[in-house]
């Protein structure tokens, strides 16, 4: 193993060193070795293999040693499935306030901010795959484990009302521990929010692709998440309503390791489809082109 | 009194002394009257200082009452001919849930209500309220069947969430509840919503889509349980009292975040207190709200009720000269070489 990593220290021993980015860089940031520049290698936090952050990216952030999908954040993702010129981010200047006055709130956003250079848990915008028009919501884990207030539940519904406005196919990119305790019943409305704003952009025949990633829970997995026309899952991605403890402590019984990753997911039909990361954007690609014949409706 | 909560332990009290003056009064043959004229009205003081200060964290506990009216209580005092129906068809019959036709002021509705149990064994069956997929496909199911045949629909909530089971996933609690969101805003008839106990999280919701979605006094509706939130926020589940006063849960908080149409009132004390009261409270509110809705056009109904939803949630923009920040951002990522080719 240690004699893998001096060769690959050779073989590209004038790669300049890069920061680490936000979140997936953290385990690099735990245990400084100073031999290492920080960011230059990343370490899969599901097999441990360590390998060069620069090929992780090139493999898409997937580990190539055992197939693990690392969690990416909304622009990652956004450079990786839209096409390269043209994405439109819309509501870009929302934030979040401190609605119900929850002790420690404010403070909290400003972190999460600092931490991951994001505004708030998705980006909204319009762009094209493969050429194709679409309308995408893209989540972060990073900002807030992907927490769904008000913030969120508002880019996402304007989103939606604008894709049936402009009869545009819809994708939401999901990925979220659930609902932001600190907005309380405004947190829990967003998802009878989006989903209404789902019902309307179904009753006009149009197209919505969810795309679930690793983890996609709670109040996103049990709404906008779970109604798509096709549903899909990247592989291994954990999909459910409720957390794992929370379960084990209701049937006091041990979970096999699979429960809820998207393979058990499939296999209870949860899902048309598991899709590799390599592949995600030729499939959506695919299915917008094969939805297209009705000018995008 | 029966089933008294810990802050009502001083008006117990007081009832006992008063009740002791009276049968040694009789006893001896000795004339208290006055003394206790005077004390029962200390206690109506000490009873209306009580009640009428009642905080979350009380209210909690009140919404959870052993006692407390739950659906079908509610269901066999307010409405004539109820029949039950039973079923998703795709699944099971999910107890935990009950729905069925009734007649309200003598017209015909559809009513679905999330059941708690009377009783140990009652609450085995039922799963303490907490719904499998299937209970919210039966509820589901009764809607669809409600607005094919043009009748309203009436839900009370009462659940502290879906059910948390392993058995629930499989059987897709996600899509279950997702799904009834999505519906619910399709429906073509007027839907009331009745929060009766408590209003936990997306089981809650699943069914609590309605053009006018009302509170009883001391029902609580949240996105998690305070016991939930506590646990995770300060790794302290008995601190569930605090957090339920931060997490503004009453029936007061979401009247004012504009999250409910109306506080529905219950007899002194709660209510467990009085059954046929409380259920005169709801009867009341249900005719009045269904007369205003009266004669609307199923698109009316379904447009009403999209920008009740709609307009919930608190957001804020940032000033003008940051907004640049973001797409400088996209194009940064965009020529970086993420989206290259993959080797």
């Amino acid at each position: 193993m240690f004699k893998d990593i001096f060769q690959k220290k050779r073989k590209y021993a004038t790669i300049p060193s890069e920061r680490a980015l936000p979140g997936e860089g953290q385990e690099v940031l735990e245990r400084p070795k100073r031999e290492i520049p920080e960011g230059l290698m990343n370490k899969c936090s599901k097999c441990g293999t360590i390998q060069y952050s620069k090929e992780l990216e090139k493999n898409l952030k997937v580990c190539p040693a055992c197939g693990y999908h690392m969690r990416l954040n909304a622009m990652e993702r956004i450079a990786m499935v839209l096409d390269d010129q043209g994405f439109v981010e819309f509501d870009a200047d929302m934030i979040s306030v401190d609605p119900l006055g929850f002790p420690g709130y404010s403070n909290k956003l400003e972190q999460q901010r600092l931490k991951s250079g994001l505004k708030e848990a998705v980006i909204t915008g319009e762009g094209t795959i493969e050429g194709l028009p679409v309308v995408v919501a893209v989540m972060s884990f990073d900002f807030f484990t992907g927490s769904m207030g008000s913030v969120v539940g508002e880019k996402i519904t304007r989103v939606i009302e604008h894709a049936t406005e402009k009869r545009l196919p819809m994708i939401i990119f999901s990925t979220s521990g659930g609902a932001r305790m600190q907005e309380s019943i405004l947190s829990l409305m967003q998802m009878a929010k989006t989903s209404a704003a789902l019902s309307r952009l179904d009753e006009q025949g149009g197209l919505y692709i969810s795309v679930i990633t690793d983890p996609t829970t709670g109040g996103v997995s049990a709404s906008f998440a779970s109604l798509g026309d096709i549903n899909i899952a990247e592989p291994g991605a954990v999909f459910g309503f409720a957390g794992r403890i929370v379960i084990e402590q209701t049937i006091r019984q041990k979970l096999p390791d699979d429960f809820q990753t998207a393979e058990f997911n499939m296999q209870h039909g949860q899902l048309d489809m598991v899709v590799h990361r390599k592949e995600l954007r030729a499939t959506l690609g695919k299915l917008l082109d094969m939805h297209s014949e009705k000018g995008g409706v | 009194m029966a089933g008294e909560l810990p802050y009502e332990a001083p008006l117990v009290e007081m009832r006992k002394k008063i009740d002791e003056l009276v049968q040694f009064g009789q006893e001896k043959g000795i004339d208290f009257t006055d003394e206790i004229a005077r004390l029962e009205e200390r206690y109506h003081r000490l009873e209306e200082e009580i009640y009428t200060g009642i905080t979350a964290a009380q209210k909690m506990h009140l919404a959870r009452h052993q006692q407390r009216p739950t659906a079908l209580d509610l269901i066999q005092l307010i409405f004539t001919d109820f029949i039950e129906l039973h079923g998703d068809r795709m699944f099971g019959d999910d107890l935990a849930v009950v729905g069925g036709l009734a007649k309200l002021n003598g017209k015909t509705v559809t009513v679905i209500g999330q059941q708690r149990g009377k009783d140990t064994k009652d609450n085995i069956a039922r799963f303490f309220g907490s719904a499998h997929p299937e209970g919210f496909r039966k509820g589901l199911r009764l809607m669809k069947q409600a607005n094919k045949f043009g009748r309203p629909i009436i839900t009370f909530i009462d659940t502290k969430g879906a059910y948390p089971g392993n058995t629930a996933e499989e059987r897709g609690q996600s899509e279950a509840i997702a799904r009834n969101l999505m519906e619910m805003a399709k429906l073509s008839v007027p839907v009331i919503v009745v929060v009766i106990g408590e209003g936990g999280s997306g089981g809650a919701l699943a069914m609590a889509v309605g053009n006018r979605v009302l509170m009883l006094e001391h029902a609580i509706y949240s996105a998690i349980s305070p016991n939930g939130a506590a646990s995770i926020l300060w790794k302290d589940a008995s601190k569930a009292d605090q957090a339920a006063e931060a997490m503004k849960i009453t029936a007061k908080d979401l009247l004012e975040m504009e999250v409910i149409e109306e506080i529905v009132p219950e007899p002194r004390g709660g209510a467990h207190r009085n059954y046929e009261a409380s259920a005169a409270f709801i009867s009341e509110a249900l005719i009045r709200h269904l007369d205003e809705m009266k004669g609307w056009s199923g698109d009316q109904l379904k447009q009403d009720r999209y920008e009740k939803f709609r307009k919930i949630g608190s957001v804020t923009f940032e000033p003008q000269a940051s907004i640049e920040a973001p797409q400088e951002l996209v194009e940064v990522d965009a020529a970086s070489n993420l989206s290259g080719n993959v080797e």
